[in-house]
Protein backbone atom coordinates (compact mmCIF):
# COMPACT_ATOMS: atom_id res chain seq x y z
CA UNK A 1 0.00 0.00 0.00
CA UNK A 2 1.46 3.30 -0.97
CA UNK A 3 1.48 5.89 1.34
CA UNK A 4 -1.39 8.18 -0.13
CA UNK A 5 -3.79 4.81 -0.29
CA UNK A 6 -2.56 4.35 3.48
CA UNK A 7 -3.72 7.91 4.18
CA UNK A 8 -7.13 7.66 2.61
CA UNK A 9 -7.73 3.95 4.11
CA UNK A 10 -6.79 5.95 7.83
CA UNK A 11 -9.06 9.07 7.40
CA UNK A 12 -11.82 7.19 5.25
CA UNK A 13 -14.83 7.42 7.22
CA UNK A 14 -16.69 4.05 8.15
CA UNK A 15 -18.82 3.22 5.77
CA UNK A 16 -22.50 2.30 6.64
CA UNK A 17 -23.42 -1.07 7.25
CA UNK A 18 -26.70 -3.48 7.59
CA UNK A 19 -28.22 -3.63 11.35
CA UNK A 20 -26.89 0.05 12.36
CA UNK A 21 -28.91 3.70 12.10
CA UNK A 22 -28.81 4.93 8.39
CA UNK A 23 -26.35 8.13 8.63
CA UNK A 24 -28.57 11.31 8.37
CA UNK A 25 -28.38 14.19 5.87
CA UNK A 26 -29.92 17.27 5.20
CA UNK A 27 -29.04 17.76 1.46
CA UNK A 28 -31.07 19.86 -1.65
CA UNK A 29 -33.10 18.04 -3.92
CA UNK A 30 -35.94 18.47 -7.06
CA UNK A 31 -38.29 18.38 -4.55
CA UNK A 32 -36.61 21.44 -1.91
CA UNK A 33 -34.20 20.66 0.99
CA UNK A 34 -34.95 17.20 2.32
CA UNK A 35 -33.52 15.62 5.61
CA UNK A 36 -33.67 11.71 5.89
CA UNK A 37 -35.41 12.27 8.80
CA UNK A 38 -38.44 13.45 6.72
CA UNK A 39 -38.71 9.90 6.21
CA UNK A 40 -39.34 8.08 9.70
CA UNK A 41 -41.82 5.86 9.45
CA UNK A 42 -41.37 4.73 5.96
CA UNK A 43 -39.60 2.52 4.39
CA UNK A 44 -36.91 4.26 1.84
CA UNK A 45 -35.00 3.36 -0.98
CA UNK A 46 -31.70 5.25 -1.15
CA UNK A 47 -30.10 5.17 -4.54
CA UNK A 48 -27.64 6.44 -6.70
CA UNK A 49 -26.70 6.85 -10.37
CA UNK A 50 -23.45 7.99 -11.93
CA UNK A 51 -25.00 10.89 -14.00
CA UNK A 52 -28.12 12.50 -15.39
CA UNK A 53 -28.79 12.24 -19.12
CA UNK A 54 -26.86 8.72 -19.40
CA UNK A 55 -28.84 6.04 -21.21
CA UNK A 56 -28.21 3.28 -18.20
CA UNK A 57 -29.39 6.00 -15.65
CA UNK A 58 -32.40 6.70 -17.39
CA UNK A 59 -33.70 3.31 -18.31
CA UNK A 60 -33.36 2.32 -13.94
CA UNK A 61 -35.09 5.87 -13.67
CA UNK A 62 -37.99 4.68 -15.91
CA UNK A 63 -38.37 1.36 -13.81
CA UNK A 64 -38.12 3.16 -10.22
CA UNK A 65 -41.28 5.52 -11.39
CA UNK A 66 -43.13 2.59 -12.76
CA UNK A 67 -42.37 0.41 -9.42
CA UNK A 68 -42.83 3.53 -7.18
CA UNK A 69 -46.83 2.71 -6.79
CA UNK A 70 -45.98 -0.87 -5.86
CA UNK A 71 -43.35 0.71 -3.11
CA UNK A 72 -46.03 3.05 -2.25
CA UNK A 73 -47.81 -0.10 -1.32
CA UNK A 74 -45.03 -1.21 0.65
CA UNK A 75 -44.95 2.17 2.28
CA UNK A 76 -41.63 2.78 0.64
CA UNK A 77 -40.33 6.34 -0.84
CA UNK A 78 -37.85 6.58 -3.87
CA UNK A 79 -34.81 8.94 -3.01
CA UNK A 80 -32.40 9.24 -5.97
CA UNK A 81 -28.74 10.66 -5.61
CA UNK A 82 -25.80 11.94 -8.43
CA UNK A 83 -23.10 14.55 -8.35
CA UNK A 84 -24.75 16.84 -10.60
CA UNK A 85 -26.62 19.99 -9.57
CA UNK A 86 -30.41 20.61 -9.08
CA UNK A 87 -30.58 22.56 -12.56
CA UNK A 88 -29.13 19.28 -14.34
CA UNK A 89 -31.35 17.32 -12.01
CA UNK A 90 -34.64 19.58 -13.12
CA UNK A 91 -33.59 19.51 -16.83
CA UNK A 92 -32.76 15.92 -17.11
CA UNK A 93 -36.10 14.43 -15.17
CA UNK A 94 -37.81 17.29 -17.62
CA UNK A 95 -36.04 15.20 -20.20
CA UNK A 96 -37.56 12.31 -19.44
CA UNK A 97 -40.67 13.23 -19.42
CA UNK A 98 -40.50 14.84 -22.54
CA UNK A 99 -39.07 11.84 -24.89
CA UNK A 100 -40.06 8.89 -22.26
CA UNK A 101 -43.29 9.98 -21.77
CA UNK A 102 -42.55 9.16 -17.94
CA UNK A 103 -42.98 11.58 -14.92
CA UNK A 104 -40.29 11.27 -12.31
CA UNK A 105 -42.37 11.86 -9.07
CA UNK A 106 -39.37 11.17 -6.35
CA UNK A 107 -37.04 13.67 -5.30
CA UNK A 108 -33.61 13.45 -6.48
CA UNK A 109 -30.50 14.85 -4.40
CA UNK A 110 -28.21 17.12 -6.04
CA UNK A 111 -25.07 16.00 -4.02
CA UNK A 112 -22.72 18.37 -5.56
CA UNK A 113 -20.25 18.42 -2.77
CA UNK A 114 -20.51 14.08 -2.81
CA UNK A 115 -21.06 14.43 1.13
CA UNK A 116 -24.00 11.99 1.00
CA UNK A 117 -22.22 10.12 -1.45
CA UNK A 118 -19.09 10.13 1.06
CA UNK A 119 -21.30 9.04 3.67
CA UNK A 120 -22.64 6.43 2.07
CA UNK A 121 -19.50 5.09 0.17
CA UNK A 122 -21.06 5.64 -2.77
CA UNK A 123 -18.37 6.17 -4.50
CA UNK A 124 -15.87 3.45 -5.97
CA UNK A 125 -12.42 5.36 -6.80
CA UNK A 126 -11.29 2.11 -9.23
CA UNK A 127 -14.36 3.06 -11.37
CA UNK A 128 -14.61 6.48 -10.80
CA UNK A 129 -13.65 9.01 -8.59
CA UNK A 130 -16.08 11.73 -9.89
CA UNK A 131 -19.78 9.74 -10.27
CA UNK A 132 -21.25 7.90 -7.32
CA UNK A 133 -21.96 4.05 -8.19
CA UNK A 134 -25.50 2.15 -8.74
CA UNK A 135 -25.96 1.79 -5.27
CA UNK A 136 -29.39 0.86 -3.11
CA UNK A 137 -29.50 1.51 0.31
CA UNK A 138 -32.87 -0.36 2.28
CA UNK A 139 -33.89 2.07 5.26
CA UNK A 140 -36.48 1.30 7.20
CA UNK A 141 -38.82 3.52 9.17
CA UNK A 142 -37.02 3.01 12.04
CA UNK A 143 -34.41 4.94 9.38
CA UNK A 144 -32.45 1.66 10.14
CA UNK A 145 -30.36 0.41 7.42
CA UNK A 146 -31.56 -2.89 6.58
CA UNK A 147 -29.75 -4.16 3.13
CA UNK A 148 -27.42 -2.56 0.47
CA UNK A 149 -27.13 -3.22 -3.13
CA UNK A 150 -23.67 -2.36 -4.83
CA UNK A 151 -23.76 -2.48 -8.73
CA UNK A 152 -20.78 -1.03 -11.36
CA UNK A 153 -21.44 2.18 -13.77
CA UNK A 154 -22.22 -0.64 -16.76
CA UNK A 155 -25.16 -2.45 -15.12
CA UNK A 156 -28.33 -1.90 -14.54
CA UNK A 157 -30.26 -2.72 -11.49
CA UNK A 158 -32.98 -5.27 -11.17
CA UNK A 159 -35.84 -2.92 -9.31
CA UNK A 160 -37.81 -6.33 -9.13
CA UNK A 161 -34.90 -7.46 -6.95
CA UNK A 162 -35.21 -4.57 -5.02
CA UNK A 163 -39.34 -4.68 -4.15
CA UNK A 164 -38.89 -7.95 -3.59
CA UNK A 165 -35.84 -7.36 -1.03
CA UNK A 166 -38.25 -4.91 0.78
CA UNK A 167 -41.07 -7.45 1.22
CA UNK A 168 -38.89 -10.17 2.53
CA UNK A 169 -37.58 -7.82 4.78
CA UNK A 170 -40.82 -6.64 6.07
CA UNK A 171 -42.05 -10.07 5.84
CA UNK A 172 -39.14 -11.39 8.13
CA UNK A 173 -40.22 -8.05 10.26
CA UNK A 174 -43.87 -9.09 10.49
CA UNK A 175 -43.95 -12.58 11.00
CA UNK A 176 -40.09 -13.31 12.69
CA UNK A 177 -39.02 -15.38 10.16
CA UNK A 178 -36.60 -15.63 6.97
CA UNK A 179 -37.02 -16.04 3.47
CA UNK A 180 -35.05 -18.67 1.41
CA UNK A 181 -33.31 -18.08 -2.21
CA UNK A 182 -35.46 -16.61 -4.27
CA UNK A 183 -38.69 -16.37 -1.93
CA UNK A 184 -41.41 -14.70 -3.39
CA UNK A 185 -44.59 -13.51 -1.28
CA UNK A 186 -46.99 -16.94 -1.18
CA UNK A 187 -43.73 -19.36 -0.60
CA UNK A 188 -43.18 -21.32 2.36
CA UNK A 189 -40.89 -19.01 4.42
CA UNK A 190 -37.89 -21.01 7.08
CA UNK A 191 -38.70 -20.63 10.96
CA UNK A 192 -35.27 -19.65 12.52
CA UNK A 193 -33.28 -22.66 13.66
CA UNK A 194 -34.36 -23.36 17.52
CA UNK A 195 -31.75 -22.51 20.44
CA UNK A 196 -32.29 -26.09 22.60
CA UNK A 197 -32.92 -29.48 22.23
CA UNK A 198 -35.88 -29.82 23.52
CA UNK A 199 -37.62 -26.61 20.90
CA UNK A 200 -35.66 -28.53 18.22
CA UNK A 201 -37.97 -31.50 19.30
CA UNK A 202 -41.00 -30.02 19.77
CA UNK A 203 -40.00 -28.30 16.45
CA UNK A 204 -40.25 -31.30 14.26
CA UNK A 205 -44.12 -32.18 15.94
CA UNK A 206 -45.67 -28.87 14.91
CA UNK A 207 -48.40 -28.80 12.89
CA UNK A 208 -48.11 -26.83 9.20
CA UNK A 209 -44.47 -26.64 10.05
CA UNK A 210 -42.20 -29.12 7.55
CA UNK A 211 -39.44 -30.20 8.68
CA UNK A 212 -36.09 -31.79 6.59
CA UNK A 213 -34.47 -31.98 9.45
CA UNK A 214 -34.72 -30.11 13.42
CA UNK A 215 -32.90 -26.98 11.63
CA UNK A 216 -34.29 -26.76 8.34
CA UNK A 217 -38.06 -25.96 8.65
CA UNK A 218 -40.73 -24.57 6.81
CA UNK A 219 -44.17 -22.90 7.20
CA UNK A 220 -47.05 -20.94 5.20
CA UNK A 221 -47.53 -17.80 6.54
CA UNK A 222 -51.64 -17.07 7.50
CA UNK A 223 -52.31 -15.18 3.92
CA UNK A 224 -50.68 -17.56 1.66
CA UNK A 225 -53.00 -20.36 2.78
CA UNK B 1 -42.19 21.15 -2.28
CA UNK B 2 -39.27 23.59 -1.55
CA UNK B 3 -42.08 26.81 -0.16
CA UNK B 4 -40.35 29.89 -1.11
CA UNK B 5 -38.93 30.61 -4.36
CA UNK B 6 -35.67 32.39 -4.99
CA UNK B 7 -37.93 35.81 -5.56
CA UNK B 8 -39.36 35.34 -1.94
CA UNK B 9 -42.73 34.48 -3.73
CA UNK B 10 -44.53 31.39 -2.31
CA UNK B 11 -44.57 27.82 -4.45
CA UNK B 12 -48.37 26.94 -5.60
CA UNK B 13 -47.67 23.80 -2.62
CA UNK B 14 -46.64 26.69 -0.34
CA UNK B 15 -49.76 28.23 -0.81
CA UNK B 16 -52.39 25.33 -0.21
CA UNK B 17 -50.68 24.39 2.57
CA UNK B 18 -50.83 27.59 4.23
CA UNK B 19 -54.44 27.97 3.35
CA UNK B 20 -55.12 24.36 4.91
CA UNK B 21 -53.14 25.47 8.13
CA UNK B 22 -55.98 28.26 9.32
CA UNK B 23 -56.44 25.43 12.02
CA UNK B 24 -54.00 23.22 13.59
CA UNK B 25 -52.82 20.43 11.79
CA UNK B 26 -50.52 17.82 12.36
CA UNK B 27 -48.05 16.28 9.67
CA UNK B 28 -49.81 13.27 8.96
CA UNK B 29 -53.57 15.84 8.53
CA UNK B 30 -51.41 17.91 6.25
CA UNK B 31 -50.47 14.73 4.05
CA UNK B 32 -53.72 13.34 4.27
CA UNK B 33 -55.39 16.43 2.74
CA UNK B 34 -53.20 17.47 0.00
CA UNK B 35 -52.38 13.72 -0.93
CA UNK B 36 -49.04 14.70 -0.21
CA UNK B 37 -46.00 12.37 0.52
CA UNK B 38 -45.48 12.92 4.75
CA UNK B 39 -41.72 13.56 3.87
CA UNK B 40 -42.47 16.76 1.89
CA UNK B 41 -44.95 18.14 4.33
CA UNK B 42 -42.61 17.60 7.47
CA UNK B 43 -39.76 19.57 5.08
CA UNK B 44 -42.03 22.37 4.06
CA UNK B 45 -43.37 23.02 7.30
CA UNK B 46 -39.73 23.18 8.71
CA UNK B 47 -39.36 25.70 5.92
CA UNK B 48 -42.09 27.66 6.97
CA UNK B 49 -41.32 27.74 10.63
CA UNK B 50 -37.86 29.45 9.98
CA UNK B 51 -39.89 31.63 7.28
CA UNK B 52 -42.34 32.63 10.63
CA UNK B 53 -45.29 31.75 8.27
CA UNK B 54 -46.19 28.63 10.34
CA UNK B 55 -46.15 27.96 14.67
CA UNK B 56 -46.16 24.75 15.75
CA UNK B 57 -48.84 24.61 18.97
CA UNK B 58 -49.74 21.92 20.72
CA UNK B 59 -52.26 20.73 18.61
CA UNK B 60 -50.55 20.61 15.55
CA UNK B 61 -49.11 23.61 13.34
CA UNK B 62 -50.82 26.54 12.16
CA UNK B 63 -50.55 29.24 9.99
CA UNK B 64 -49.12 32.65 11.33
CA UNK B 65 -50.88 35.79 10.35
CA UNK B 66 -48.00 36.84 8.28
CA UNK B 67 -48.54 33.51 6.24
CA UNK B 68 -52.29 33.60 6.24
CA UNK B 69 -51.81 37.37 4.93
CA UNK B 70 -49.53 35.98 2.52
CA UNK B 71 -52.54 33.77 1.28
CA UNK B 72 -54.93 36.64 1.34
CA UNK B 73 -56.35 34.84 4.54
CA UNK B 74 -58.46 36.25 7.43
CA UNK B 75 -56.71 36.45 10.78
CA UNK B 76 -58.83 34.45 13.03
Amino acid sequence: MDMDSLVEATIAPRLPRIGEPAPQFEAPTTHGTLRLEDFQGSWVVLFSHPADFTPVCTTEFIGFAKAQPKLKELNTELLGLSIDSVYSHISWVRNVEEKMGIKIEFPVIADLNKEVASLYGMIMPGESKTETSRCVFIIDGDQMLRAMIYYPLTTGRNIDEIIRLIKALQTSDEYGVATPANWQPGDRVIIPPPQTQEAAEERVETEGVECKDWYFCTKELPEAK
Amino acid sequence: MACLNPDGSLSSSARELLKLASEPLSPEEISAELATPLFKVRASLREMLAAGLVEERQAGYQATEEGLARVGGVVA
